[in-house]
């Protein structure tokens, strides 16, 4: 009895590693997700302006709104997203294991993430550099003014080591308490614990306006001391799904630069003769096909989140509590950063 | 011929059938361990595989690397060019520091309120009591992350802090406190100390044996704590006694001289020391009832005092119970320490947070982690087996 008992146990486990020794291979996400009917996507916790979810679980921002593009491209619908919130630390496995199908979590694009991280950068969706956030009684201008000073910090993130690199640089010696979760970061500064926070800005414009008591009681000073461009990552090994992110990305971009907006959209279709219109929205040419999409994939995308400066304006824009200035993620024609490469 | 050697019971024949108990032992044992070797060659061998398919480099060749971030309190000197390795070393001590520091709290905090719930002063026994049952059923996390709490809210802030005799501040910079300039005349006494340790130990044997031999009872404990601050003196004074303190002073962002507890190490101390003395105290409760009653009324009768009874009798009889529940109660605390991440400690399991960011090694990080605990936790019980083992009652 218990021989055949624990033969048939070792049979199994036996069977069992056989068959999962067998590397998991990429697969199709895109067929993966039609299957499924929805998109799965990483995104924050909570970040006002980026990812927020709303007391009845609607998330808005300006990375929800990437992947509900994306959503709405492939599946035709923005609402076919499952939302995973992440921390800083869960992002990178969250990806890589297959959890989410794409990382839209204001996450920087680097090279060593890029190398040996397993993920894939499908462009940037906002130029962001990090700064000091710190109480405006204290009366600091500079952050160079801020030697010895303890600087709260989440862990997790590029921050702690540009934080390093400009102390370093500036002699300035200062010392960071590291905190897992954002809102023990920012509690620990808003209760005197640290000098000054640090983050990127878009991120201290965000936190400034949504947790403190009195938002002018803190300055955000001008010194960025990094390079943080943000953008959504897929996982290596499947390039056609990489394509799509990327180029739905894109798409929002070039639909701003050529006056495609979410309510002249329909009527740009039908009536627009600019080549360039005429193949962003599908009426000549059938980009969608070469990416293994429908022919309107663009246009569903713009009729659900409109293009990339109606997500910044509705998002992040001035008219937000948050109020960034358009700056660097200006389009490249009128200034900034923002450049698409052509959809034909 | 062999066979015929005298003396020699002929060898048990071994039966090489499912017959034999033993035979069918031995492939039992062998077809478990075959059976976990194949689970953990699979498991290794699985995540390699699908790493590599999705390009997710892995190996321990970052330890060497240079880490890049800095640290924000620590035992050693640490730069942020060192090697992440070296990081992982400041983020071990660091919670070794607080476990160490915990558990001698949590034993001297625990024990006083285990004895205290024997008290005759009913007021006394009331108050150890309420301070168990309030401390063991609140989760450690909310007690580590209120003390957290008292100390950045609730205290003033480092400009203006709360100062005793100008020597000693409590701000939300957390408690700062004068240290002695290190130099000769410190290394002398400190070297002093050890050398009086050393003639103390062999004076209380020393003792000992008199007592065993003549019955003459010398002081076991003062004569020997007399030697070493002696010692300790002598040294200090052989290196010219010098009196050169670092005082502490409030700077802009930072207390100027002296030496400081910060918030975050308080917190995840007072946190862990109160939440586990009050198990400890329960443990030294139930070690004190198992000794029977018979004990004190003999002590009594030998005609010592209540505290002698609970000092020479009771209490090293107690030991015997008392260790092994400690043990898990120290490990626990060890454990426990992992949760300073939430308060910003820099613990190593945030070190190993930082590291796996930066790196994106996650599975090594985990594993870094998961091999200090055992470590530590696996040396914790070493010890405390072997000192059960002394305590144990000696049957000769």
């Amino acid at each position: 009895m218990v021989k055949t008992t624990l033969k048939a146990l070792c049979g199994g486990l036996v069977a069992a590693a056989a068959l999962g020794v067998a590397p998991a291979h990429a697969g199709k996400t895109l067929d993966a997700i039609k299957s499924r009917g929805s998109v799965i996507c990483g995104v924050n916790t909570g970040l006002a302006g980026f990812s927020q979810a709303d007391d009845k679980g609607n998330w808005t921002g300006l990375d929800v709104d990437i992947c509900r593009a994306i959503a709405a491209a492939v599946l035709g619908d923005g609402n076919k997203v499952k939302w995973v919130p992440l921390t800083a630390q869960q992002r990178f496995t969250a990806l890589q294991s297959g959890e989410v199908d794409i990382l839209s979590r204001n996450t920087t694009w680097t090279l060593s993430r890029d190398a040996s991280l397993g993920m894939h950068f499908a462009g940037v969706t906002y130029y962001d550099g990090q700064g000091f956030m710190v109480p405006t009684k204290m009366k600091v201008k500079s952050a160079k003014q801020l030697k010895g000073a303890t600087v709260c910090v989440q862990s997790g993130t590029t921050t702690e080591k540009n934080l390093t690199d400009y102390s370093r640089a500036n002699g300035l010696n200062l010392k960071p308490v590291v905190f897992e979760k954002q809102e023990a970061a920012t509690g620990a500064y808003f209760s005197g614990r640290c000098a000054a926070f640090t983050t990127d800005a878009s991120g201290l414009a965000s936190i400034r306006n949504k947790e403190a008591k009195d938002p002018k009681e803190h300055i955000i000073l001008p010194e960025l001391i990094s390079k943080e461009p943000l953008g959504p990552a897929v996982r290596r090994g499947d390039d056609e799904w990489f394509a799509i992110a990327k180029w739905v990305v894109f798409g929002l971009v070039e639909a701003e630069e050529y006056g495609i907006t979410q309510a002249n959209v329909d009527k740009m279709m039908n009536e627009s003769q600019d080549p360039v219109v005429m193949r962003i929205t599908g009426k000549s040419e059938d980009t969608g096909k070469l990416l293994g999409l429908d022919k309107d994939w663009m246009v569903k995308a713009i009729k659900t989140v409109g293009n990339y400066g109606e997500i910044f304006e509705r998002n992040v824009g001035p008219k937000t509590p948050l109020n960034l200035p358009r700056g660097t993620n200006e389009l490249w024609n009128k200034g900034g950063l923002m450049y698409a490469p052509p959809v034909r | 011929m062999s066979a015929a050697m005298p003396g020699r019971a002929p060898p048990k024949k071994r039966e090489w059938s499912w017959r034999s108990g033993a035979f069918r032992g031995l492939v039992y044992q062998v077809l478990a361990v075959l059976v976990i070797g194949l689970a953990l060659w699979f498991l290794v061998n699985n995540t390699l595989e699908n790493m590599r398919a999705r390009g997710i480099q892995s190996g321990f060749g970052f330890l060497t690397q240079p880490a890049g971030f800095d640290i924000g309190e620590g035992l050693i000197p640490y730069d942020a060019l060192d090697p992440y390795w070296n990081a992982f070393l400041v983020g071990i001590l660091n919670t070794l520091r607080v476990a160490i520091v915990g558990i001698v709290m949590a034993t001297i905090l625990g024990t006083l309120l285990g004895v205290g719930r024997f008290s005759r002063n009913a007021i006394l026994r009331g108050l150890c009591y309420g301070y168990v049952e309030l401390f063991r059923n609140i989760p450690v996390l909310l007690q580590l992350l209120v003390w957290y709490l008292v100390f950045t809210e609730i205290l003033p802030p480092i400009a203006e802090p709360i100062s005793v005799a100008g020597l000693f501040y409590l701000s939300k910079a957390g408690f700062s406190f004068p240290v002695p300039v290190w130099g000769l005349g410190q290394g002398l006494s400190a070297i002093g100390a050890v050398i009086g340790l050393a003639i103390a130990w062999g004076y209380r044997r020393w003792a000992q044996r008199q007592f065993e031999l003549t019955g003459n009872a010398r002081s076991l404990f003062l004569v020997p704590v007399a030697i070493v601050i002696g010692a300790a003196l002598l040294g200090w004074i052989l290196g010219g006694a010098p009196t050169a303190w670092s005082i502490p002073e409030p700077g802009g962002f930072v207390m100027e001289g002296g030496a400081s507890a910060t918030p975050e190490f308080l917190g995840v101390l007072l946190g862990l020391v109160f939440y586990t003395s009050a198990f400890i105290a329960e443990v030294v409760r139930a070690g004190i009832q198992s000794v029977s009653h018979g004990q004190v009324e003999a002590a009594g009768s030998l005609g010592l005092s209540r505290g002698q009874s609970m000092r020479l009798v009771i209490l090293p009889q107690a030991l015997r119970v008392i260790i092994p529940p400690m043990t898990s109660q120290y490990l626990n605390l060890t454990k426990n320490s992992s949760l300073a991440v939430a308060i910003g400690y820099p613990d190593v399991v945030s070190i190993a947070n930082t590291s796996l960011n930066q790196t994106g090694r996650a599975v090594e990080c985990i594993a870094i982690i998961m091999l200090v605990y055992l470590t530590t936790s696996l040396s914790t019980a070493a010890f405390m087996n072997w000192y059960n083992k002394r305590s144990a009652i000696k049957e000769r």
